[in-house]
């Protein structure tokens, strides 16, 4: 119904839809790989479909040559076979299937977007079929903001091929030549008398035909794109209106029993004596299951402790909360992130491992007429998507079938071939939506323990994660300190420039014990820096990790753009500049940077240089726009301020401007927030604005009040409040995005509005107050306020 | 002992453990999922449900209190609030994940039943109960006044 209303799709004629009864015309047999797997259809239909009057043709009927094997198995990204991802039934439904993970970003949308788009399809007869965890379908890591470039390009074709190939049925069937028929809207036509025949009529002919190789299929122009690049409503969200996606939490499957899990408070901690009779005698309860003890490195395992399994959640919880379990100190016993946190700010103190290097830092910062350093600290965070991690297993013989809210399913099913050592043909894993996620859920190891639990009890059980499993059990993003020190010149130029950072890296997770940081993070805002400083200096301390440290929405970037746009704007004060000025000073002549040239790894999120360099026109276009968008430099009340960030991550660039508004007792709102984004071809232009406005606001909530911290090596917060996120009444009042056309290849959009949200927070109360604020978060979980006093510690 | 809960106009009998919250027999018992668990202590309303028409929280309400009460879930939920919220809802977009809206347009639905035409500061107070961590905040703000004006 809202197709219409927004005027993208022609009203039709509706009946209701009989995918029930429908055949499947093309089949997605092309290995005979999924027939039979049983999908997990969580399919939605956008609209009923109309029947076809045209009688499905019979290829039987026609002179069809034998086609040979798909041309199209190792294009860019993987396998665009048509057959895989698109299959018309005979009411004319068109079955997508999606192999990356919803969670939010819309992703089935765009999927069908780019498959419809180069198809032709009719937009209301789409459905989507979540793929399950298989290589067939290439990388279905749904992280790291690239679901739409990985697959862009191999969609496109795939749609294209099977348009292609309808044609080629049509004209077989007309008896002319194929450039004698165009294709549009789910119908192709015969130019010469303006015969139709709908694509579900010619779909039998087409599944014979062969697959046409990449160079003779022709895609479209971008100017006669109709879904791609356009403001297409969601698939999902009229079902979520109804209560009616299934998350991994919602999964029931008969005889199924429910799990909570009592896990030993430390990482690598281990279950001592275990009294279970309280437990037992709750009404409900069914049996406990100790699961074995995690040991180094923590990878992707279950964290031990004992599995309380009942008749329903509600049941399991109660028997845990009645279970007395003697926890046994581990190796991370004395973490205290407190301590922890004087120890790596003392380490930014000395001179680290260079990771990049121009000119002579060391010389140009002794000769400087003037040099400023400032400390950041930013702490330990959890995902904490809305859906708690959810997983249900279920054994049939030496088979198992998973359900899951899972970023990845194909690392999921490899992981519990690993840890459980069963053949991985044996083990099935369906991907469900996700209630959020934020990375929190590329880590498997809730499956692991439904599949342990469920092997244990012999009936397909269910683990749930209350919200204090989840905050005191995660995957955290690692807490960091770090120092910068510039060298500034007579007229208050930088002439000098040296940034350090210690923090425990992801790597500790899968190599126990390595204490420095990747390249990977690195990579994200701090050897990139753009800036065009004559002496530049990048540093990496070492710190060792006492939890799972994990990756979060956008990921090392928070802090390093948070230290690095921060300081930016220190330098500015310290040169008596306005802060956008000198951060455009700062970014420089247009030029492509290249950080490997300066003795760097950069990783540039996976993608070629040539593809995706660091653009500093487009840096400071956005920087600019957003500037012009906050009308930069007007005069504001008082007690108002201005504050400008701009960073480029998964090879987006996004520049934010934020006018907070400080009373005198430290009460803070935030009256506005504007946005420019340049991130390459966007497939969808609402679901890309929905992307910034909460990845900015997910950046603020930490920023302002999200801390993880531990002693004893427990982690100290447990559930909403004690770990703080925002609410409504805490939001911005007006929120307004750009997205700055752009025919680059596309880039991400999940994660880049995050890294510049803390920074330009800072920035603007700095403008509002005077005061600096460089220790995260800016709250906490406790204050109402803001503490901008001037003793207080910054 | 089997006690009968009026659920979207419909009587159900359930049979769980005295106690046991409104919560845990919607999704586990009735297998009516639409209604989340958010954090299970009251904080983030993603378990909100209607109870004689207003919002309450599932995940602390003994399903035992409710004997004579009207319940309505996110699948159960009608009337022209509701109607005006879920047309603004899919009009704008306003769910990313979903998970917590459930909640979110069961507490805009009983603000608007109670206050049609909502102030931004009526918006906050009956909101901010709701966590969205996908931080739809703007979108659930801009389409609550669009389904007022509709009223
Ligand atoms: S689950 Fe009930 S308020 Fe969070
Ligand atoms: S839409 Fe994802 S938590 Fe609200």
């Amino acid at each position: 119904m809202f197709l219409e209303d927004i005027g993208i799709i022609p009203s039709r004629g509706k009946e209701p839809l009989q995918t029930e009864n429908s055949r499947s015309v093309i089949n997605l047999t092309r290995r005979g790989f999924i027939a039979g797997t049983g999908l997990f259809v969580v399919g939605v239909t956008l609209a009923g479909c109309s029947s076809y009057e045209e009688p499905i043709v019979d290829p039987d009927s026609l002179d069809i040559p034998e086609a040979g094997p798909s041309p199209l198995t190792e294009v860019q990204g993987g396998d665009a076979t048509p057959a895989l991802w698109i299959s018309i039934e005979e009411d004319g439904t068109i079955k997508i299937t999606c192999h990356r993970s919803e969670m939010g970003q819309q992703v089935w949308t765009a999927m069908a977007q780019i498959i419809a788009d180069e198809l032709d399809a009719d937009w209301e007869n789409i459905e989507i079929v979540q793929a399950e965890g298989h290589e067939r379908y290439g990388d279905q890591n749904t992280d790291g903001s690239r679901s739409v470039r990985y697959n862009f390009h191999r969609l496109r074709l795939a749609g294209a091929a099977m348009k292609q190939m309808l044609v080629s049925a049509a004209a077989l069937y007309w008896k002319i030549d194929p450039s004698q028929c165009s294709a549009a809207l789910g119908k192709v036509s015969n130019n010469e008398d303006s015969d139709t025949l709908s694509y579900a009529s010619l779909a039998k002919v087409a599944a014979k035909l062969q697959v046409p190789t990449e160079a003779d299929i022709v895609m479209k122009e971008p100017k006669d794109w109709l879904f791609i690049n356009k403001e297409i409503p969601s698939v999902t969200v009229p079902k979520i209106t109804k209560g009616e996606g299934q998350y991994g939490i919602d999964v029931h499957v008969p005889d199924m029993v429910y799990a909570v899990v009592a896990r030993p408070p430390q990482v690598f901690g281990g279950t001592g004596s275990v009294k279970d009779a309280k437990a037992l005698a709750v009404p409900g309860v069914l049996q406990m299951v100790k699961l074995p003890d995690a040991k180094p490195p923590a990878m992707f395992q279950a964290l031990g402790g004992v599995a309380v399994v009942g008749v329903d959640t509600w049941a399991a919880i109660q028997g845990r909360n009645a279970l007395e379990i003697e926890w046994l100190d581990g190796s991370n016993a004395s973490y205290d992130s407190e301590n922890f946190r004087r120890a790596m700010e003392a380490s930014t103190e000395r001179s680290g491992t260079v990771r990049r290097s121009r000119g002579n830092v060391g010389t140009a910062l002794a000769a400087a007429d003037q040099t400023i350093s400032a400390q950041y600290y930013a702490p330990h965070l959890s995902q904490s998507p809305m859906e708690p991690p959810a997983a249900t297993a279920r054994w049939t013989g030496d088979k198992l079938e998973c359900w899951a809210c899972v970023q990845d399913p194909q690392r999921t099913r490899q992981t519990l071939s690993d840890l459980l050592k069963i053949d991985k043909k044996n083990i099935t894993v369906h991907a469900t939506w996700l209630g959020g996620a934020f990375g929190r859920k590329s880590k498997p190891d809730f499956v692991v323990e439904a599949a342990l639990i469920a092997k244990e009890v012999g009936k397909p059980v269910k683990v749930t994660w209350t919200r204090e499993d989840e905050v005191r059990h995660g995957f955290y993003h690692s807490a960091s300190a770090q120092r910068l020190e510039a060298g500034l010149d007579i007229t208050g130029k930088c002439n000098a420039y040296l940034h350090r950072t210690v923090f425990p890296t992801i790597g500790s997770t899968f190599t126990a014990g390595i204490d420095t940081p990747s390249d990977g993070e690195m990579s994200m805002g701090a050897i990139d820096v753009p800036f065009a400083v004559p002496h530049l200096q990048i540093e990496s301390g070492s710190a060792k990790a006492h939890l799972r440290i994990g990756w979060l929405r956008s990921v090392a970037n928070i802090y390093h753009a948070f230290a690095v746009q921060s300081f930016a704007a220190e330098m500015a004060h310290a040169a008596g500049r306005d802060q956008k000025d000198y951060l455009l000073e700062l970014i420089g002549e247009s030029r492509l940077v290249d950080p490997n040239a300066e003795g760097a790894s950069y990783s540039n999120y996976g993608g070629s240089v040539e593809e995706y360099p660091i653009d500093t026109a487009r840096l400071a276009r956005v920087t600019e726009r957003a500037a012009q968008m906050a009308d930069w430099g007007r005069k504001l009340p008082d007690g108002h301020g201005l504050g400008i960030a701009v960073h480029r991550s998964f090879l987006a660039y996004v520049a934010t401007v934020i006018e907070v508004k400080v009373a005198a007792d430290g009460a803070l709102t935030i009256p506005g927030i504007w946005l420019a984004v340049d991130a390459g071809t966007v497939i969808n232009l609402r679901h890309t604005r929905a992307q910034m406005e909460g990845g900015t606001l997910y950046g603020l909530s930490n920023a302002l009040y999200g801390e993880i911290t531990a002693r004893n090596g427990t982690v100290v917060q447990d559930n909403f409040p004690s770990w703080r996120v925002m609410r409504m009444d805490e939001a911005p009042r007006d929120f307004e995005v750009e997205i700055i056309p752009s025919n680059s290849p596309p880039a991400g959009v999940g994660e880049p509005p995050t890294p510049p949200a803390a920074p330009a927070l800072a920035n603007a109360i700095f403008n509002a107050t005077g005061k600096r604020f460089r220790n995260l978060p800016l709250m906490g979980a406790n204050r109402s306020k803001l503490d901008i006093s001037a003793n207080a510690s910054s | 002992m089997a006690i009968t809960l009026n659920i979207n106009s419909k009587d159900e009998t359930i049979e769980a453990a005295a106690g046991t919250p409104l919560l845990w027999v919607l999704r586990d018992h009735l297998k009516m999922t639409g209604t989340k668990f958010g954090c299970g202590v009251a904080q983030c309303g993603a378990c909100t449900v209607h109870v004689d028409g207003a919002p309450k929280r599932a995940c602390i309400t003994p399903h035992d209190s409710l004997e004579n009460a009207k319940i309505t879930t996110i699948e159960g939920l009608a009337g022209t609030a509701a109607d005006a919220i879920r047309e603004t809802w899919v009009g704008n977009d306003v769910p990313q994940c979903g998970y917590c809206q459930s909640g979110q347009i069961l507490a805009a639905t009983a603000l608007l039943s109670e206050k049609p035409k909502p102030s931004d500061a009526d918006i906050n107070a009956a909101m901010s109960g709701n966590i969205c961590r996908c931080a739809t905040y703007m979108s659930i703000r801009r389409a609550i006044k669009q389904a007022a004006e509709k009223l």
